[in-house]
């Protein structure tokens, strides 16, 4: 336990039976720990089935006119690559592993609200992964439609088979998985908050994951239901996204994207929350204009219901001005966010742990790809590199720069808290230059190739093309990044078979989830520290530097450089 | 929970304002239902919350100043394990399979469903057996 202020409050032990141990714990936990734990394992091995996909993809393209696989294969690997990244990583590894395990924690809550369903929202996402990758053993072969199953090219008539209906079934259950994963944690943070921690009080990572929540209920029904019309038009002969018995193709798009670009964001926030966690903390310094951050994310919220259609500029069916000046306007509580993460860190007394690393890591990658994605908002110029790899780089610098940097900041961060145990810092820090430089050596070279004219999804290109040069870079580019996760995998190996104890609070940090053990026992606290500002547990381990005691919150952030503590 | 009503409000006013705005302009029906059922989304439980904040006493997580020791027992019993969310969601997995393979696997898969919606209310009746 932490050090913590005598006058705790008491939290009492809630009624459990004894539980079991080993695979049958495994297969019957209903500890918000567990599932998270088992939601992350999941998540991950999915990342690198995916990531050794790209892999594959990467080196087809490494020649003109290339056959290391076919061109069916090449459209299997990019569709199910995709649809797992998105789908089965980025998503489940935020809010149904990180956030799983550490909200309860961070509002001082002895679970989940509904623990059952939280143990059914983790078989659901499981075994909607396995039906994915069922695809690859078919006669027909895995979904080869792209991520984003534009009909009619997902209809039976140009994708029969198992293959895609395995792809529709996978992305339902995944579908409700979060669902119900994201009912869990909005009730959860609505109704277990700990006595005296109020919503202005909650940690950043928490309001996003709010917030995130109410997002997935808006935009995953939507998604569900556009499946089971597809689903339909495939074996029940209805005619819903086919021209041929007087339906609309462009239904599909606009029901798959009013799911779609809430789910970037859904993507994306509990990455903003993550590393708004570790910034303050290696910063040494409270976060900076918490307020602004709250409604940042709120208007993100709000604003990302209504920008569906600018992934369909080229249709010419939408109304191009209305999703314009909307998608433009994202930009402003973004670039809100990224000037407090730098005002943060401004002037803080910076520790450059792994976390930290990775986390400003984060915010060059994001920068990048939000301004490109501003440039991709106006109409001339997305006509100009739609179906292009411009956009592929895009919105790779975007979510890779969110679930794989901000996630793997957030992963390190509450490392020794998910297992009592310490990384090795050096191959941390190895692992992060290796996938960081691999990575802008990757998509840097994407945006050129496809300012020149290379079109996405497409397994061969001519040498007279001109693309050769670039799309090389880039596939060695991939290789350092897969050498870099190699990193990882051996960190995670070493830290497992030579333990070197973390303790309890190893980052000095300021919300709860550091005021218990690591790991936190079965119901999470025996005692909670009196809550009277945002940071909890600094006020218990630093009371002459309390948050509570402070004056109102100062109009300049620079006057905050006093209170950066240097006696680590 | 003024401060939740606060938000599902404001998020739902804020998609209704963005709806009247693209419908008037664009006079896009389709698109604009689902604008109409997402305000639904924002306002329905906002009412339901600013209804209940309006009702009653300020929660313990809801007071800026909370006595320490002052709200002890207010936890209730919470599950520590159950083999029916597995069960329920194999039969769930098995279920969904039909849809693909034939109506064959939802006799096993329903049988596990029904079996783990019997077993798991049963189980988990007057908070006791969980």
């Amino acid at each position: 336990m932490a050090v913590i202020d005598d006058t705790v409050t008491e939290h009492v032990v809630p009624h459990h039976a004894e539980e079991p141990s080993g695979f049958y714990r495994w297969l019957t936990s209903t500890d918000h720990k567990v599932i998270g734990k088992n939601y992350l394992y999941t998540s991950l091995a999915f990342f690198f089935i995916a990531g050794l996909m790209a892999v594959l993809i990467r080196t087809q393209l490494f020649s003109p006119n290339n056959h290391f696989v076919s061109p069916q294969t090449y459209n299997e690997l990019f569709t199910i690559h995709g649809s797992m990244m998105l789908y089965l990583f980025a998503g489940p590894f935020a809010f149904g592993g990180v956030a799983n395990y550490i909200i309860p924690l961070q509002i001082g809550a002895p679970d989940m609200a509904f623990p059952r369903l939280n143990s059914l929202s983790y078989w659901l996402f499981l075994t909607g992964g396995i039906t994915m990758l069922l695809g690859f053993l078919t006669a027909s072969g895995a979904a080869a439609f792209g991520w984003v199953a534009y009909a009619p090219l997902s209809e039976a008539t140009n994708s029969p088979g198992a293959g895609p209906d395995l792809w529709i079934v996978s992305v339902a259950l995944v579908g409700f998985s979060g669902i119900f994963t994201a009912v869990n944690l909005v009730t959860t943070i609505m109704y277990l908050r700990a006595p005296g921690l109020t919503m202005f009080r909650m940690p950043i990572f928490t309001w996003n994951m709010l917030v995130t929540g109410i997002l997935i209920l808006i935009s995953f029904p939507v998604l569900t239901a556009a499946l089971i019309l597809l689903y339909a038009d495939r074996h029940f002969g209805t005619h819903i996204f086919t021209v041929a018995g007087g339906g609309v193709p462009v239904l599909w798009q606009n029901l798959f994207w009013f799911f779609g670009h809430p789910e970037v964001y859904i993507l994306a926030l509990p990455y903003f929350g993550m590393v708004t966690e570790v910034i303050p903390v290696f910063s040494r310094k409270p976060v900076f204009g918490y307020k602004g951050l709250v409604f940042a994310t709120l208007a993100i919220a709000g604003l990302s219901t209504g920008v569906w259609a600018h992934h369909m500029f080229t249709t010419g069916t939408v109304l191009l001005p209305f999703f314009s000046a909307l998608s433009l306007l994202i930009a402003v509580p973004t670039g809100i966010k990224i000037y407090t993460w730098v005002a943060t860190m401004w002037k803080g007394s910076l520790d450059f742990k792994t976390p930290l690393t990775f986390s400003i890591g984060f915010i060059v990658a994001f920068t990048m790809g939000g301004i490109t994605g501003v440039m991709l908002a106006a109409p001339p110029i997305d006509f100009y590199t739609h179906d292009t790899y411009f956009v592929v780089a895009h919105f790779h610098q975007v979510l890779f720069g969110s679930a794989v940097l901000a996630g793997f900041a957030g992963l390190y961060y509450w490392y020794p808290k998910l297992t009592g145990r310490m990384y090795r810092e050096g191959l941390g820090k190895l692992h992060f230059w290796l996938i960081f430089i691999g990575f802008n050596v990757t998509f840097l070279p994407q945006y050129v190739v496809g300012l020149r004219g290379m079109p996405r999804r497409i397994a061969e290109y001519a040498a007279s093309d001109g693309f050769t040069f670039l799309n090389r870079v880039s596939t060695v580019g991939a290789y350092i990044t897969a050498i870099g996760f190699l990193v990882f995998i051996w960190n995670m190996w070493i830290s497992w078979r030579r333990p070197i104890p973390a303790g309890d609070n190893p980052w000095d940090g300021h919300t709860l989830e550091w005021g218990t053990s690591s790991p936190p026992p079965s119901h999470n606290f025996h005692s909670l520290p009196p809550i009277r500002s945002q940071r909890p547990v600094w006020d218990a381990n630093h009371p002459e530097h309390a948050d509570y005691l402070r004056p109102p919150e100062p109009s300049r952030f620079s006057s905050r450089r006093d209170e950066a503590v240097v006696d680590r | 929970m003024k401060t939740e009503f606060r938000v599902y409000t404001g998020i739902g006013i804020f998609i209704l304002v963005m709806l009247l705005v693209y419908f008037f302009w664009s006079g896009d029906g389709g698109n604009s239902i689902l604008l109409f059922a997402t305000v639904g989304l924002g306002l329905l439980p906002g009412a339901y919350l600013g209804w209940w904040s309006r009702r009653m006493e300020p929660r313990p997580e809801d007071r800026e100043v909370v006595e320490p020791g002052g709200v002890a027992d207010q936890l209730g019993a919470f599950p520590t394990h159950s083999i029916w969310p597995f069960v329920l969601g194999v039969g769930v997995f098995l279920t969904a399979l039909a849809f693909v393979f034939g109506i064959w696997t939802a006799v096993v898969g329903l049988s596990f469903c029904f079996s783990a919606a019997l077993w798991g209310t049963l189980s988990s009746r007057r908070g006791g057996l969980i």
